[in-house]
């Protein structure tokens, strides 16, 4: 078994009118079935109201599945005596990162999460020092975060995360908000700690640049798992992932529409230097 | 207009004042105001504003900063400036119809002014020099005895430093807002009073809902990172009194003996 596993996991919205009668229900997930192995670098994808953030959340025990179980490190997330263990060992970042910055200054806020768990005191500044340093705000400790960039807040958020020692990450759409440039900071941040601290990244997310670099990527529609697969094998479905209304990169759709005007192009490209290479192939091909 | 209220605003340099412990400064606030009403003479005032001043001086922040928060009170000093300047029965200086300025008011009316000014002086030192979490974390320790009665002392303490922190985000917003309604036409400046306030719901609304939405998020991210209350909680910055905690106290005791030493011989 995964570091996180789902099995058959349902989650069911019922919304209720004024007199608390049940007025209709949303299936927001729909039995998924995930398995992550430890060390890997998972991406989510999916158009608003898919059931990806729904998902998310039940990795770290916010919400908990009308049917079905959630397992993280072989605890299943129903336990509530495990409910601290399982919150910690699955870190959570969400999208809004002004809403989930507690401290008033970057190091407190680092802070917070060993501060909760209980860590001694020393422990927690070698922490915090050793979070700030890995996603490269440590000079940044000082500051208040209202006067950080949105990637430097959202760089603390998973700083803030880190300092908990999980074995694995959940990223909500952290980049949603952010403009390029914080994107870029952030997904670099998080590839980072997946390649040299070794923890299981689970990107959620609706932009496909971030995803090239996963080693399993879900593809979620209506709640379920409509595709799964390592990107390429997802980006060589361009028709499917259309139908799905999410966007491929530019250089894959550019490939795809070149492939059907008759070049000879391996499917699924995912960067501008393997299209070069691949047209310089087959130009000399035709030449 | 709405940026200038410096209250709960930290203002980050080094100084002796902001190494205190937060709970010798909280005292010392607390001190600072009750010593304010202790003395009713020039001579007291003049050692308020003494103590006043070298404290502005140690603290290292720019006087313009301590100024900042003033204007918010402005509109209460005038009332009160006014209603103790014509309403203080006693020798008549001046006066127009039936408007009297006496020279006991026109005393009061300073003596008031000063008072008020060096409360919310004093009381921006403290917020100035001291991280809104240290502040509350003093205050956390300082009511802790009161536990006993059952008051939620840290939930109380984390509600503080959370509001704290998320005053300038509100205000950004509310400005966000205001230009937004304003781009489509809306209208906050001309107008009596009661058309202004009007004027203000279409802010306000807004503004609550993004506020309880926030808080939301905010709950889920505090919990998200096992947040559980004050049990079994450790502090990355625990308070110990040092040396000049212990000396800061001492100042504090000798300032507040001199001041009703001052008002009982004087």
């Amino acid at each position: 078994m995964g570091i996180i596993k789902t099995e058959k996991l349902v989650f069911e919205y019922i919304r209720r009118d004024e007199e608390g009668n049940v007025e209709g229900i949303t299936r927001a997930v729909d039995e998924v079935d995930l398995d992550v192995k430890q060390g890997d670098f998972v991406a989510i994808l999916g158009h608003n109201g898919s059931g990806k953030s729904t998902l998310a959340k039940h990795i770290n025990a916010i919400l908990y599945p009308t049917e079905g179980t959630v397992w993280v490190d072989g605890m299943d997330t129903q336990d509530e005596q495990q409910l601290w263990n399982i919150r910690q060992e699955a870190g959570m970042v969400f999208q809004n990162p002004d809403n989930q910055i507690i401290g008033q200054v970057v190091e407190e806020d680092v802070g917070f999460g060993p501060e909760n768990m209980g860590v001694a005191t020393e422990e927690i500044w070698q922490r915090v020092e050793e979070s700030l340093k890995a996603v490269g705000m440590y000079e940044f400790r000082k500051y208040s975060p209202n006067k950080l960039s949105g990637g430097q807040k959202q760089r603390v958020s998973i700083a803030g995360v880190i300092a908990m020692h999980p074995k694995c990450i959940i990223l909500d759409e952290p980049t949603a908000m952010l403009d390029p440039n914080g994107r870029k900071e952030v997904v670099r941040a998080v590839r980072a700690l997946n390649d040299v601290e070794g923890i299981t990244i689970v990107l959620i997310t609706h932009y496909m640049e971030e995803i090239i670099h996963a080693d399993q990527v879900f593809v979620m529609d209506k709640g379920r798992i409509a595709l799964k697969g390592t990107p390429r094998e997802i980006f060589s479905q361009v028709e499917k992932l259309k139908e799905l209304r999410l966007d491929v990169p530019q250089v894959t759709l550019l490939a795809y529409e070149l492939k059907k005007k008759g070049l000879a192009l391996p499917d699924g490209i995912l960067t501008v230097e393997e299209l070069t290479q691949a047209l310089m192939k087959e130009y000399r091909r035709q030449a | 207009m709405l940026r200038d209220i410096t209250l709960g605003q930290y203002y980050q340099t080094e100084s002796v004042i902001h190494k205190l412990d937060p709970r010798v400064k909280l005292v010392a606030t607390i001190c600072f105001i009750v010593s304010l009403f202790v003395v009713k003479d020039w001579v007291g005032y003049l050692a308020a504003a003494v103590f006043l001043a070298v404290m502005i001086k140690l603290s290292n922040v720019p006087f313009k900063y301590m100024i900042k928060g003033m204007r918010a009170i402005v509109f209460i000093l005038l009332i009160t400036v006014v209603f103790n300047l014509f309403l203080t029965p006693g020798e008549v200086l001046w006066s127009v119809w039936k408007l009297k300025i006496t020279k006991e008011g026109l005393q009061l009316a300073v003596m008031m002014a000063v008072r008020l000014s060096f409360l919310i002086i004093g009381s921006s030192v403290m917020t100035l020099t001291t991280t809104p979490n240290s502040l509350t974390d003093g205050m956390e320790k300082l009511m802790r005895p009161l536990k006993i009665f059952k008051v939620p002392v840290h939930e109380v303490a984390m509600m503080m430093s959370i509001a704290l922190r998320f005053i300038p985000i509100l205000l950004e917003e509310t400005d966000k807002i205001m230009k937004a309604q304003m781009a489509r036409g809306a209208d906050f400046e001309s107008g009596n009073l009661i058309k202004k306030a009007k004027a203000l719901v279409p802010l306000l609304v807004p503004l609550f809902i993004s506020a309880f939405r926030r808080a939301n998020d905010l709950a889920m991210a505090m919990e998200a990172r096992c947040y559980r209350g004050g049990e079994h909680r450790t502090k990355m910055k625990p308070l110990k009194y040092a040396g000049r905690d212990r000396a800061a106290y001492g100042v504090l005791a000798v300032y507040f003996a001199m001041c009703i030493v001052i008002r009982i011989y004087l």
